[in-house]
């Protein structure tokens, strides 16, 4: 035993071992688990959630020095906070009004001067020195020098500074330049020119040179405030402490600022994440569509087991969980990951794969179904040992080397990808094992269930063998198992529309996914805050709570500058109309110096009051957090990865006298008309946008809406199930095997073949217990249904009408045969004798030949199976000569007689000619079925047979209840026959035409004949201790014959009424149940008796051609089917038709009905299942040429087809071939042509001279 | 002589014979669909796209490493390669992708190495971030880069192909394109930012192989799926969405570090 035999084993004997522990404690398995998952992940929760959203730092400005370039320790300080920022940016908040408010002054006056007043601020920044012991600066040597704007931004040119100091104003706008601001005729207009057309939710130009969104402005006809703000931003590249303090001081000594508390000793460091544009995000989506699809196609393959989706879920959680359980890991020993997590992550999923988890569980399924579960489990692992550790190496092999590539980047993926590895070994041992054994305890538990009562429900025992001779009855095949498949896991063979339908539904995927996107869209609306929710939301709720922190953001109350305002500082925007202050304050007499109308005291309501809140102090959060990244690459200066710095604002507080207003006014702005509607104009721009989006909103729902309908219709147009769409078709002998050439184990039924016709078998019939069977040599044969063993042979009827007596001359036998083989030899072969001609041609032949035969040799045997009329295979002499010379029968004869000499019925040498020379009989049966003969067959016949006698009509229809079998013949003759003992118990000869259909219900016999017409006959029993008494009696078929059978007049067939024209044409079909009588014929009408008194109830028109086929049960289901391909529904209650659909091409040869659907089949070769309620096509079967019209239904969900030497189950309800029984050995049997189905689940199917006797597996349908 | 002539014929009968036989068999490719010209016509339609696609997505992936942050056209630079890359690429790889089971076919030994297509996406996933790699790893050098990716580039094949042809068709597709990229730069129709390698870039032939290797996979899997199932138009709807993640061949590659001229 080599080392690698022994390693195998151990390995296979340890995963043995180990799945029996999981399968014997799963509970207490799955908590471990669980618990080590989370411990793992403990770590994760340090690490910070990913995003876009910049991130904030703040240091204090008076110890603030330059971070060094090598990141601390520290853990205060965030990892990013190194290194010089990319600029510092410094922001002079100016707020202007004129106060006080004139009457006199027009709209435009709002914001003209305090606009203007930008420019003496602008001059005076730009000039701006600060000297001190270590030299003068200005601020030229320390703004941020910018060059060039981005190529493409030429339209921006005008507007943004081109080179020099990044300083930006409303004054750009008129390129800073006095005189231009001056002879602007319309300042609103500039301004407007350049915003973008749309929506546009990022920073826009207007945003960016004002560095107040642009409702705080107060820039509007409509500002009823009359205060207008505005920022002038100054971009620094080296920080100053000296200057700044000495510019924040200049411009407060200019400009003071009464009441303004903003707090000046913090700066605000702000970090960028790195962008991901459309550019970045495609190949990431196109790698996590990759990675969906992936998962996808893996878990489609788990098969067979109880709940597919859950054991999908599982194996999705156990490679995600061992994906974080590896970053914990990582983070835990301190590995940090610089890689982006989000775009390592699909491909480690690929890497880890779930291969493992599915071959598991395939090797899980495919362990026998009887055994324990837990030894299933471990026999499964242990199976798979082997390759589960092979790959495993194998990988980790890989990854191993990949580390040695000494790339960084990929050193680090390939430690996650080892870790990952492994906790993925871990979680699949211990986690999706005992999932599994979960998954499939719960189903063997289904199993069990279902499996007890359908077996209990077997008769227990078989009633004794009734046959004479000793011999042992065939051993009943073992009871073999068919597993139905939970319904929600198969396929449903639904049309595509209905099955997406049908998913939606039942998942209410479009409301979760609304509901989904909702959230999603909320979270994202608040976590990127793009309108200022947050402080929005925030200045509501310290408004509404007056005692609470009067600012947002954590800043403290300023108790020491204006206690007045405590509590009464909210934000500008949301008290518009303020009470004046109180009292007079002190400070404001500091301001009044600057305007020459003088301080007013008491400021009347319209003065406008300029304040200062709270959030004043950090008014760029409320900025679109863009609105930097955006202001900087408009110099393609990237923030991505880099932080700026945001030092305090220097708060600027301007009032202007309304004389200066005058002053500054354009002559154009008086004949500006005033605000038409002043009270409600206030948003009246903000409302026009909002109606805007709303009537975009309702035009583009509309839309959805017609699109949808448009796609309904598309999709589901309203020809169900027409002709011509074959959706869900199936080729039979698809083996139920997936796409991976997976195909469950086929358990093997045997047939039970049942032998003994010489020629084709024409007519079966079946009670259930017994079988009989008529061949085209008009043998009848009577089978015991449960054992399959021949118990009578009813060789010809004339072989019984007489004693056993006579000799047996060979001689005539002879000459019988003789004339036999030349009346064969004239009609050569009758195929093409009487395909193309009429039944004239044939008949006379065998009129002529039927004669011939002596009466007296009526013990003879059989001897029509021998003729052979094969004749292509001979030599053309023996035909010119008499066979006598030349070819001789006596030994065949002679076997023929010595077989025939116990009255045992055994089996037959088949001839090669069995299938080769079917009497004309059978072709006129068959051209009358098919309807090719249109008119009638001619009373020649029915007058040569007649004449004949009974020798050589041919039994055309045969039906079976209790012991008796009704045989209706070509001459018109009904017979009953006793199935046990094979005599002849009565016969009608009261009709002259053929017998093309019986039914036997009750006690009653209904033949229809080829001329149309429709005979009742009623059974008349003398004694009370009647056969009919014992049908259905649990094993009367091993009853010894009861002494009333003995004496043959006991049982009389009487015609009780013949109903003449029943049909115009002649009666292809007739079926009986539930006390009516249903007949088809070739004048495309269907009538229904009423069987007591022979009544027609109704004539059921509507198909456009003959009537093939018909279905009735004891329910009162009434189907139809014709040469039109039609099937209709009828009410049989009230004659009317329930549905109509066309669904073949050419006719329908065999109907079925099932409560649910109705099955039908045509020449075409297709089995169609139609809903039966809505008359809606479910799918079709693709059948084997000439297979078409053989199929049954077991139960309600099994379906049987016969095909060329097989017969197939099909899972009725979602069309999937379960089995498929091949019933010979050799495989390359005829095409099964007949199937019938049995009470006891046998089916019955002939295929050319021989019986097949097929035992229905037990059903095994999993429950959910 | 006569002899000799009887036993020729009769070789060459037996030979004739048994290419007949041999193209009657036809391996695990038989066409439920009669027309075989319809069915490599839709699988040609289908490889086509995806390799436009996946050159699309794969050049986007080589620019982004020089694009600026904020570009005022991102849209544009999905479409930044000269016309005739990506359609190129398309032919290319439906090339590629129709030749492999034909040559399966022609060898006689189909492939049945991880037939199904979760495999396949694992493979294009594996193919795609090779690219990835290849185009956001800093490497320290050009040899390092060019190894790793050979490496990368075999165990590829190792993991999803194992067969002989396949390999050997890789191999030689991958220097005919080389070879063809090199002509191209000879020439001047584009060139490489920093080249080491002649006019082109050293790890091109990996990337070459790899492209290869997943065209030949998605090649025989569409081959099977389609050619073997009755649910014909099911399998071309899977294959469409498949289509969406897509193979990056070989030019997609290329044509971000080529400076189209």
């Amino acid at each position: 035993m080599t080392l690698r035999e022994q390693l195998r084993e151990k390995i296979s004997a340890a995963f043995y071992r180990h799945g029996l522990l999981c399968a014997s404690y799963p509970v207490p398995i799955i908590l471990f688990t669980s618990a080590s998952i989370l411990t793992c992940c403990y770590p994760l929760l340090r690490l910070p959630l990913p995003g876009t959203g910049p991130v904030e730092f703040t240091t204090g400005v008076q110890d603030y020095s330059v971070p060094s370039h090598e990141p601390l320790g520290d853990l205060e300080r965030p990892d990013w906070y190194h290194g010089p920022p990319v600029a510092y940016i410094q922001q002079v908040l100016v707020k202007a009004a004129v106060s006080p408010w004139d009457s006199s002054l027009v709209p435009v006056d709002v914001f003209r001067s305090p606009l203007g007043k930008v420019f003496s601020l602008l001059e005076e920044i730009r000039n701006h020195v600060h000297s001190d012991g270590s030299g003068i600066r200005s601020l030229e040597a320390l703004c941020l020098q910018v060059t060039d704007l981005f190529p493409g931004l030429r339209r921006m040119q005008s507007v943004l500074p081109e080179h020099g100091c990044l300083l930006v104003s409303p004054g750009n706008y008129w390129q800073n330049q006095r005189d231009l601001f001056d002879s602007d005729s319309d300042l609103l207009k500039t301004i407007q020119k350049h915003e973008p057309k749309g929506l546009h939710t990022s920073a826009t130009l207007r945003d960016l040179l004002f560095g107040v969104p642009g409702k705080y402005t107060g820039v509007s006809h409509y500002n009823r405030k009359r205060v207008v703000t505005y920022t002038i931003t100054v971009v620094l590249s080296n920080y100053d402490a000296g200057f700044l303090s000495s510019l924040r001081t200049r411009l407060k000594q200019l400009h003071p600022s009464a009441n303004c508390s903003l707090r000046d000793d913090h700066m605000v460091h702000i970090h960028f994440k790195e962008e991901i544009g459309i550019a970045e995000l495609i190949p990431l989506v196109t790698t996590y569509i990759i990675l969906f699809a992936y998962i996808y196609f893996s878990t489609r393959k788990i098969d067979m087991v109880k709940s597919k989706w859950g054991l999908a879920l599982a194996a999705v959680v156990t490679v995600l969980s061992s994906l974080l359980m590896s970053v914990g890991l990582c983070t835990l020993f301190g590995l940090t990951p610089t890689l982006n997590g989000g775009e390592i992550f699909p491909y480690l999923v690929v890497v880890i794969g779930l291969e493992n988890v599915l071959v598991l569980t395939k090797s899980v399924v495919s362990t026998p179904v009887d055994l324990e579960v837990k030894l299933r489990i471990a026999q499964g692992l242990s199976n798979e040992s082997w390759s589960i550790m092979k790959n495993m190496a194998t990988e980790l092999c890989i990854i191993l080397i990949g580390y040695f590539t000494l790339v960084p980047a990929i050193q680090e993926f390939c430690l996650f990808a080892v870790v990952g590895l492994v906790s993925d070994f871990f979680l699949q041992m211990f986690f999706f094992t005992t999932v599994l054994s979960i998954d499939i305890r719960r189903m063997e538990l289904a199993d069990l269930n279902r499996r007890l009562p359908a077996e209990a429900g077997l008769p227990p025992s078989k009633p004794g063998p009734l046959r004479t001779r000793e011999a042992p009855p065939p051993p009943r095949p073992s009871p073999h198992t068919i597993t139905l498949q939970t319904p929600a896991f198969r396929n449903l063979r639904l049309p595509k529309r209905l099955r997406v339908v049908y998913f939606l539904a039942r998942t209410r995927l479009a409301q979760r996914i609304i509901m989904a996107g909702t959230v999603i869209w909320i979270g994202i609306l608040v976590y990127t805050d793009p309108a200022g929710i947050r402080t929005y939301l925030a200045a509501q709720v310290s408004e509404q709570n007056p005692l609470g922190d009067s600012g947002g953001g954590g800043l403290s109350p300023h108790l020491a500058v204006a206690p007045v305002f405590r509590g009464g500082d909210p934000t500008s925007t949301l008290s518009i109309h303020r009470a004046p202050a109180p009292t007079p304050l002190p400070e404001n007499q500091s301001q009044g110096h600057l305007g020459p109308a003088g301080p007013l005291p008491h400021a009347p309501p319209s003065m406008p009051q300029i304040t200062w809140g709270a959030e004043d102090e950090e008014g760029w959060r409320r900025l679109s957090f863009r609105h930097w990244p955006s202001l900087f690459s408009y110099y393609n200066i990237t923030l991505a990865k880099k932080y700026i710095s945001l030092l305090p604002v220097i708060p600027v507080t301007i009032h202007l006298s309304p004389q200066e207003a005058i002053d500054t006014r354009h002559p154009q702005d008086t004949r500006h008309p005033p605000p038409p509607i002043p009270k409600v104009s206030v948003d009246i721009q903000t409302d026009l946008t909002l109606y805007k989006v709303a009537a975009l909103g309702l035009a583009a729902g509309v839309l959805l809406v017609l699109l949808l309908f448009c796609l309904y219709r598309v999709l589901c147009p309203r020809n169900y199930g027409r002709n011509g769409v074959a959706h869900g078709r199936r080729r039979r002998g698809d083996l139920p095997c997936d796409d991976y050439g997976y195909s469950p184990p086929v358990s093997e039924i045997s047939p039970l073949l049942l032998r003994g016709h010489s020629m084709d078998i024409e007519c079966l019939a079946s009670d259930g217990m017994l079988l009989a069977s008529c061949c085209l040599a008009g043998q009848i044969r009577v089978w015991d249904a449960q054992t399959g063993d021949c118990l009578t042979v009813i060789p010809k009827q004339r072989l019984r009408q007489c004693s056993s007596s006579g000799c047996w001359e060979q001689r005539d036998v002879w000459d019988t045969i003789t004339a036999e083989s030349d009346c064969a030899c004239e009609s050569r072969d009758p195929n093409l004798g009487c395909d193309g001609v009429s039944e004239d041609d044939c008949y006379p032949l065998r009129r002529r030949s039927a004669p011939t035969r002596p009466p007296l040799f009526t013990d003879q045997p059989d001897l029509t199976p021998l003729i052979d009329t094969n004749f292509t295979s001979q030599p053309p002499s023996n035909l010119a000569t008499p066979p006598r010379g030349g070819f001789d029968f006596g030994g065949l004869v002679e076997r023929a007689y010595m077989e025939h000499e116990p009255p045992s019925p055994s089996t037959y040498p088949s001839p090669s000619s069995a299938s080769s020379s079917p009497p004309s009989a059978t072709y006129l049966q068959r051209t009358l079925s098919l309807g090719d003969a249109s008119g009638p067959p001619n009373q020649a016949v029915g007058a040569g047979t007649q004449s004949a006698g009974d020798w050589e009509s041919s039994v055309w229809a045969m039906e079976l209840r209790g012991n008796l079998i009704a045989a209706g013949r070509s001459s018109g003759k009904l017979e009953l026959w006793d199935a046990v003992e094979g005599s002849l118990r009565c016969s009608n000869e009261d009709g002259v035409s053929g017998i093309t259909a019986l039914a036997f219900l009750n006690n009653r016999i209904v033949a229809a004949r080829l001329n149309g017409s429709l005979d009742f006959f009623t059974v008349e029993i003398n004694k009370p201790l009647g056969l009919l008494q014992y049908r259905g009696a649990p094993g009367r078929g091993s009853m010894p014959p009861s002494p009333c059978y003995s004496s043959e007049d006991l049982i009389s067939c009487q015609l009780t009424r013949s109903v003449q024209c029943a049909h115009q044409k002649p009666i292809t079909v007739l079926r009986a149940a539930a006390g009516r009588v249903v007949t088809g014929s070739q004048d495309h009408t269907v009538r229904v008796y009423r069987l007591e008194d022979s009544c027609c109830l109704f004539t059921l028109q509507g198909h456009s051609g003959g009537i093939t086929a018909i279905y009735i049960d004891q329910t009162m289901v009434l189907a139809s089917g014709g040469q039109d391909g039609a099937i209709c529904l009828w009410d049989v209650l009230t004659g009317s038709r329930v549905s109509h659909v066309y669904g073949h091409r050419g006719d329908v040869t065999s109907l079925v009905c099932t409560t649910s659907c109705v099955i039908s089949s045509g020449l075409d070769d297709l089995i169609c299942i139609w809903d039966r309620s809505t008359g809606i096509k479910l799918y079709s079967i693709q059948q084997e040429v000439g297979c078409g019209a053989s199929l049954g239904v077991i139960s309600e969900s099994l379906l049987v087809t016969g095909g060329q030497g097989c017969v197939s189950f099909w899972d009725l309800n979602f069309g999937d071939l379960l089995q498929t029984v091949y019933l010979s050995q050799s495989g390359d049997g005829q095409g099964v042509r007949q199937l019938l189905v049995l009470d006891n689940a046998a089916i019955v199917c002939d295929f050319g001279s021989e019986l097949s006797l097929v035992y229905v597996p037990s059903v095994l349908e999993k429950l959910d | 002589m006569c002899a000799t002539l009887t036993t020729m014929s009769n070789s060459a009968l037996t030979s004739d014979q048994r290419s007949e036989r041999q193209h009657n068999s036809r391996g695990p490719y038989v066409s439920f669909i009669t027309n075989r010209t319809t069915n490599l016509l839709i699988r040609g339609g289908m490889l086509f796209f995806v390799g436009v696609f996946l050159a699309l997505v794969l050049n986007l992936l080589q620019v982004q490493r020089n694009v600026t942050l904020f570009p005022p056209d991102v849209i544009s630079s999905i479409f930044s390669s000269v016309w005739w890359v990506p359609p190129s690429c398309g032919i290319a790889s439906a090339m590629i992708g129709v030749l492999y089971p034909c040559i399966d076919r022609r060898l006689g030994e189909p492939h049945k190495f991880k037939r199904e297509w979760s495999s396949v996406m694992r493979c294009v996933a594996v193919f795609v971030g090779i690219n990835h790699a290849s185009a956001k790893v800093d490497f320290a050098n050009n040899v390092q880069l060019s190894l790793t990716l050979a490496a990368l580039s075999i165990g590829l094949w190792w993991t999803f192909d194992r067969s002989r042809s396949g390999f050997g068709l890789g191999i030689s597709i991958a220097l005919l394109a080389t070879l063809t990229t090199q002509i191209l730069v000879y020439n001047g129709v584009f060139q490489y930012t920093n080249p080491d390698f002649l006019y082109i870039r050293s790890w091109l032939p990996c990337i070459f192989f790899a492209g290869v290797i997943t065209m030949g996979n998605i090649g025989r899997q569409l081959a099977l799926a389609l050619l073997s199932n009755s649910s014909f138009y099911k399998r071309i709807i899977v294959a469409l969405t498949e289509k969406v993640n897509l193979i990056l061949f070989t030019f997609g590659k290329a044509k971000w570090s080529l400076n189209l001229q």
